[in-house]
């Protein structure tokens, strides 16, 4: 017998989808919004000609670089409770190394971008007498920024879909809120592609978008 | 002429990156109002002395006047920093080979750069003195482009506006026309020409020799890191003393000689 696919059952969780999605996107934008002030904290201290410096961040970007995501967030719920002896709700703990994940990434994007900037314009600033900051503020970062703007955004792409591995810490999500629905209905099949079809409906119009960007980002 | 006129006074100075030395004891001195050319086969370390006036590198060794301020490299700490290196290359202007004008800026945002970043100068202000910079250099015209829109020699003309509405007590050159298709080359050299006729002290680094012989009250020659020979122009040019001066010099002559029929 043909398996009879039934949506209704789905659609009358409505409050419940809108709750997870809700976390989903609050995670996705705090996150990123965290991993972005420390993209730029660390991704300035980089240019530093101090080992001191430099090498503890290098050291942060590859340890989060390197290790997959999932052993970090479940790392961050189990252990890190334990490490700093503190009790961290799970939302929290999820939270930071979500925020870490994605700093670690995006401190590689902005020292990429500021690092593309031709040399020249380094020296024709310096000639002209400017200090360090006047030459960051008007002549590097706003060639710059322009540049990292669109692997920033990718790299918020992938984040919103990082997201959904916060359901083995049982924050609740848009994939622990389906979840939760097909215990309820045991109906996966409806229930999952729902979800699928949340994700991409919220990341094909960004990708678009991304992808326009960049093109005027390259003229 | 009494010391008040020198203006740069370089004394025994060196550079060297790791155990390459690129600048082996170089001693020069550059009056008020002077043009002095610096010129050599590649590689012989004008580039790295020219940027070492300015400290767009940090000599080794040796020690360096420019105005009223001295810094002996040889003594530890007197190398300044921060504010107080960014006002010593303030006073100089630099002009590059490859122009290097700020690509998200127009030809009149380059100009005012300087003014406006680093003297804080009001924007009003900064703009009528680099209007008449760009009018002076051929380009009233062309100051809502961008330089993405220019010829490389124009770029190269905003250049040298960008850096003279800075007012300098000193100009430096490096190679200015050498990334320029052939003929390009004289509407920067006559800007140069101009300049060095108003009395701005200049050191220019550059393979052109008929503009060495024609603009140039002193030149000097340099290989492998120090200087072979210097003098007047017409001195070191047609009559050179020393043997690589000569050996340089000699695939340049026919084009002097050319020019002086």
């Amino acid at each position: 017998m043909a398996y009879k696919w039934d949506f209704g059952l789905v659609l009358s969780y409505a409050n419940f989808w809108m709750k997870g999605l809700g976390v989903t996107l609050a995670y996705s934008v705090g996150t990123v919004l965290g991993g972005l002030i420390i993209g730029v904290v660390l991704g300035m201290l980089l240019l530093s000609r101090r080992k001191w410096v430099t090498l503890p961040i290098h050291f942060y970007v590859e340890l989060f670089r390197c290790t997959p995501l999932l052993v970090q967030i479940v790392w961050f719920y189990y252990a890190l409770p334990i490490v700093l002896s503190v009790e961290l709700p799970a939302w929290l703990a999820a939270g930071l190394g979500l925020t870490l994940y994605m700093g670690a990434f995006a401190t590689e994007i902005f020292r990429g971008g500021i690092i593309s900037i031709d040399k020249g314009q380094w020296q024709a600033s310096r000639a002209l007498g400017m200090t360090n900051g006047e030459m960051m503020r008007h002549i590097i970062l706003p060639q710059a920024i322009k540049r990292m703007v669109p692997p920033f955004v990718n790299q918020s792409i992938i984040q919103l879909k990082n997201t959904s591995l916060l359901y083995v810490v049982a924050v609740p999500d848009l994939m622990y809120t389906g979840s939760i629905v097909v215990s309820d209905t045991f109906r996966p099949l409806e229930v999952y592609t729902s979800v699928a079809a949340m994700y991409f409906a919220i990341l094909y119009p960004l990708t678009l978008w991304a992808k326009r960007m960049e093109a005027k980002v390259d003229q | 002429m009494t010391s008040n006129d020198v203006m740069v006074r370089v004394e025994g100075l060196r550079k060297s990156y790791g155990t390459v030395e690129a600048v082996r004891g170089v001693s020069l001195d550059v009056h008020r109002g002077q043009v002095v050319v610096v010129i050599g086969p590649s590689g012989c370390g004008k580039s790295t002395f020219l940027r070492c006036v300015n400290l767009l590198e940090t000599p080794s060794a040796g020690t360096l006047q420019v105005g009223d301020r001295t810094i002996d490299f040889n003594a530890a700490h007197t190398m300044p920093r921060g504010r107080d290196l960014a006002r010593f290359r303030a006073r100089i202007g630099m002009v590059f080979q490859q122009f290097d004008l700020f690509p998200h800026m127009t030809v009149l945002g380059n100009v005012m750069s300087g003014p406006v970043i680093v003297k804080k100068m009001r924007e009003p202000e900064a703009e009528a003195i680099s209007r008449n910079l760009l009018a002076k250099v051929g380009l009233a015209d062309f100051t809502a482009r961008f330089p993405r829109e220019l010829s490389g020699g124009q770029q190269q003309r905003v250049a040298i506006a960008r850096a003279m509405a800075m007012e300098p007590e000193l100009m430096l050159f490096d190679e200015v026309t050498s990334a320029l298709d052939p003929e390009l080359v004289g509407e920067v050299l006559d800007v140069m020409k101009e300049l060095a006729l108003e009395g701005t002290t200049m050191i220019v680094v550059t393979h052109e020799m008929a503009f060495a012989h024609d603009v140039a009250d002193h030149v000097v020659v340099m290989d492998a890191g120090q200087v072979v020979e210097q003098g007047p122009a017409a001195d070191v040019l047609l009559q050179p003393k020393n043997a690589r001066t000569v050996s340089f010099l000699a695939r340049f002559h026919s084009t002097i000689g050319e020019r002086k029929s």
